[in-house]
């Protein structure tokens, strides 16, 4: 056809609509419910299909100038919006009235779970939802492109444009109380399978009726965002438990922390790694020595000067004794003779041995090592003063002087410390994530993780 | 120019065809649906007012698809049990032709298509059923019997003879939006897009009282 045009019009190019019609500016229409006679107002024109009156909650039906009852209300259920109805607020980029409100639930083991549905209504724009449970808000809308099943597995999975949703839940869902409009037939106990797939902040969800099939998509929003949106004067209920597309605030940042404290970790293994390679091993000191405690008046004395090279780095004193049943405390002073700099430290060594009705036993040892942390080079020599019990056996001892000696304790100290922040958001996370699943289909069984024996070890407990 | 006036066979007053794949007009004065066939114009009808609904959309309403302008210039009304719906008879600055669905505030283009597939009977198809055409696998999602409410505008076919009609609607996982029509003996597919209000750039609105303006 487009062939046959001698001269394609150009509306956007300024070209004139093609007729003319009498501005025509729809308004709400005011009407009076046929049951109790309180007002109605058509807040979304012609396209309301269903109206329920606020007043007796009579469902009237709103294609009918006389407004049609089409049910009554059953019970006398009265539940107040936390958004009353024909409140406005921009949202989403438009302004947005509240024209409708349902209350909906499930019955789980007995017990009935209700939520609420707030339908927005912008008169170019359309429709979208607000839905509350326990404090939860999403925003909804209805999707216009077909999910794709993913893996079956344990929680079946489907995909919606680059995201991928798991199951949570599957549910009888019932409407419970209606007020205000819809564009399409509401009814009390109208019945749906609702179907919930989670990828947090985003929950897809389906509700089937032996017609058809609908598909929304909704987001998390913070209660705050809803109360500043709509300008409601009173704060809105706090939300309590984790709700199925809640957004995990440790779950996010767990792998990062991870790789972090990982990094760092090898980062820490390479360093000691390091000073292993180049640590130098020497012994600088060596001696035999004896004690008996009063057979000398002055227990201490000092050794030979010795040598500490290289640079700043740790000295071993090595002690080792032939303590049987018996101890020994030695005090030691490692002096810089330069600057008389000291470094003192107590050590003592105990060793005790024997047989009971459970076979044999020791306790202590009869060798000790004491390190002594970032020692400059100089020349220095060891003050050396043990001490004994009196009447005691007399005590034959080594010490050895080691000089730059690789060492390994910090290593673990730090990959511990490195670790931890990460352990505990990934302990934070799963405490979250475990919440947030015990209210879905898939509660009790321990996660992806869990095998089937582990879920049924747990289901005898 | 491919505009052509000529006067309506019952009461005289000028009917337009601004475009020359019009082939039905309804004249504004007395509401006569207006054939045009290659010599002459001949009246076939009588449409009633349609009801005041609430689209944003009216004839001369012009809008952007794909750095393509069109304009409104026909419309036809659908009614059924859960509520209604606008089929909006679009012509874009290429000369082609195309329809705006407005099914209460949810948007979609569409065009008619030509495939090779022969679809089966409307009896055949059930929710659920899929079919692979125009390069889309398409699933069906709803079935919808409805009448004609109304039409006015310009038509690129005829409709005064057409009274309850069969649609069925299919979609893909790509974002893609069928429709058949089962109006006719042949069933008629339109294939196009679901599209958010704001994509169209939609200009010369109509006005809602007490609410910003579009």
């Amino acid at each position: 056809m487009a062939g046959e045009m001698s001269t394609p019009p150009n509306p956007a190019a300024g070209g004139k609509p093609p007729r003319p019609r009498p501005a025509t500016v729809p308004k709400a229409t005011a009407l009076n419910c046929p049951k109790c006679g309180s007002a109605i107002v058509l807040r979304t024109f012609s396209n309301a299909v269903n109206v329920v009156c606020e007043s007796c909650h009579a469902i009237l039906d709103a294609s009918d100038p006389k407004l049609k009852i089409l049910e009554e209300a059953r019970k006398r259920l009265d539940i107040t919006p936390l958004i009353p109805l024909g409140t406005r607020g921009l949202w989403k980029g438009h302004t947005y009235e509240v024209v409708g409100f349902q209350s909906r639930a499930i019955n789980s083991d007995g017990v009935n779970y209700y939520w609420f549905e707030y339908l927005l209504y912008n008169p170019y724009a359309g429709y979208r939802y607000l839905t509350e449970y326990n404090g939860h808000w999403n925003d909804v809308t209805v999707c216009h492109t077909l999910p794709t099943p993913g893996n079956a597995g344990i929680k079946p999975q489907m995909r919606l444009g680059d995201r991928s949703f798991t199951h949570f839940q599957t549910a009888k869902a019932f409407t419970t109380f209606i007020l205000g409009e819809f564009p399409w037939q509401v009814r009390l106990n109208d019945k749906v399978e609702a179907r919930d797939y989670i990828a947090p902040p985003f929950i897809l969800s389906s509700e089937s009726t032996p017609e058809e099939t609908t598909w929304s998509m909704g987001e998390y929003v913070a209660s705050s965002e809803i109360r500043d949106a709509f300008k409601l004067k009173a704060d809105l209920p706090s939300p309590m438990g984790v709700y199925s597309d809640q957004p995990n605030p440790f779950g996010d940042d767990s792998g990062h922390f991870w790789r972090r404290g990982w990094t760092f970790v090898i980062v820490a293994l390479f360093l000691v790694i390091g000073t292993w390679v180049m640590a130098k091993r020497e012994t600088v000191y060596s001696e035999n020595y004896h004690y008996k405690q009063g057979e000398q008046a002055e227990a201490s004395f000092v050794t030979p000067e010795f040598d500490l090279g290289g640079h700043t780095s740790n000295v071993i004193v090595e002690t080792n004794t032939d303590v049987s049943n018996d101890w020994v405390y030695i005090h030691y002073s490692l002096v810089n003779t330069d600057t008389d700099v000291a470094y003192d430290f107590g050590r003592e060594i105990s060793y005790y041995s024997g047989s009971d009705s459970d076979g044999s036993w020791t306790e202590g040892d009869w060798k000790d090592k004491a390190i002594v942390a970032s020692v400059p080079p100089g020349k220095y020599y060891l003050r050396v003063e043990p001490e004994k019990d009196p009447g005691s056996q007399p005590v034959n001892y080594h010490i050895t002087v080691h000089r730059d000696m690789p060492t390994t304790w910090f290593f673990f100290i730090a990959a511990g410390l490195l670790l931890l922040p990460p352990l505990f958001i990934s302990m934070r996370s799963a405490a979250f994530e475990g919440q947030r699943w015990s209210e879905s289909d898939y509660a009790g069984a321990s996660g992806d993780s869990s095998g089937g024996d582990d879920s049924d070890d747990s289901s005898d407990d | 120019m491919s505009k052509v006036t000529v006067n309506c066979p019952n009461c005289g007053a000028p009917v337009t065809y601004s475009y020359r794949a019009s082939v039905q007009a309804v004249c504004e004065y007395c509401r006569s649906i207006c054939v045009r066939t290659d010599v002459d114009v001949k009246k076939v009808g009588e449409v009633g007012d349609i009801p005041q609904d609430a689209s944003p959309i009216q004839i001369g309403t012009e809008g952007l698809w794909k750095n393509l302008g069109f304009v409104v210039i026909g419309r036809i009304a659908y009614e059924y049990k859960n509520g209604g719906w606008n089929e909006w008879h679009l012509q874009f600055n290429d000369g082609s032709t195309g329809w705006l669905s407005d099914a209460q505030l949810e948007y979609a283009l569409s065009w008619p298509t030509k495939i090779e597939v022969k679809l089966p009977p409307a009896s055949e198809i059930k929710v659920g059923h899929s079919f692979h055409f125009a390069n889309n696998q398409f699933t069906v999602s709803t079935q919808t019997l409805a009448n004609y409410k109304g039409v006015e505008g310009e038509m690129p076919f005829q409709t005064w003879d057409k009274d309850e009609c069969l649609f069925i609607d299919l979609r893909s996982h790509t974002g893609r939006f069928a429709t058949l029509d089962y109006s006719d003996k042949e069933p008629a597919l339109y294939v196009g897009d679901i599209v958010e209000f704001e994509v169209l750039k939609l200009r010369n609105l109509r006005q809602f009282e007490g609410w910003p303006a579009k």
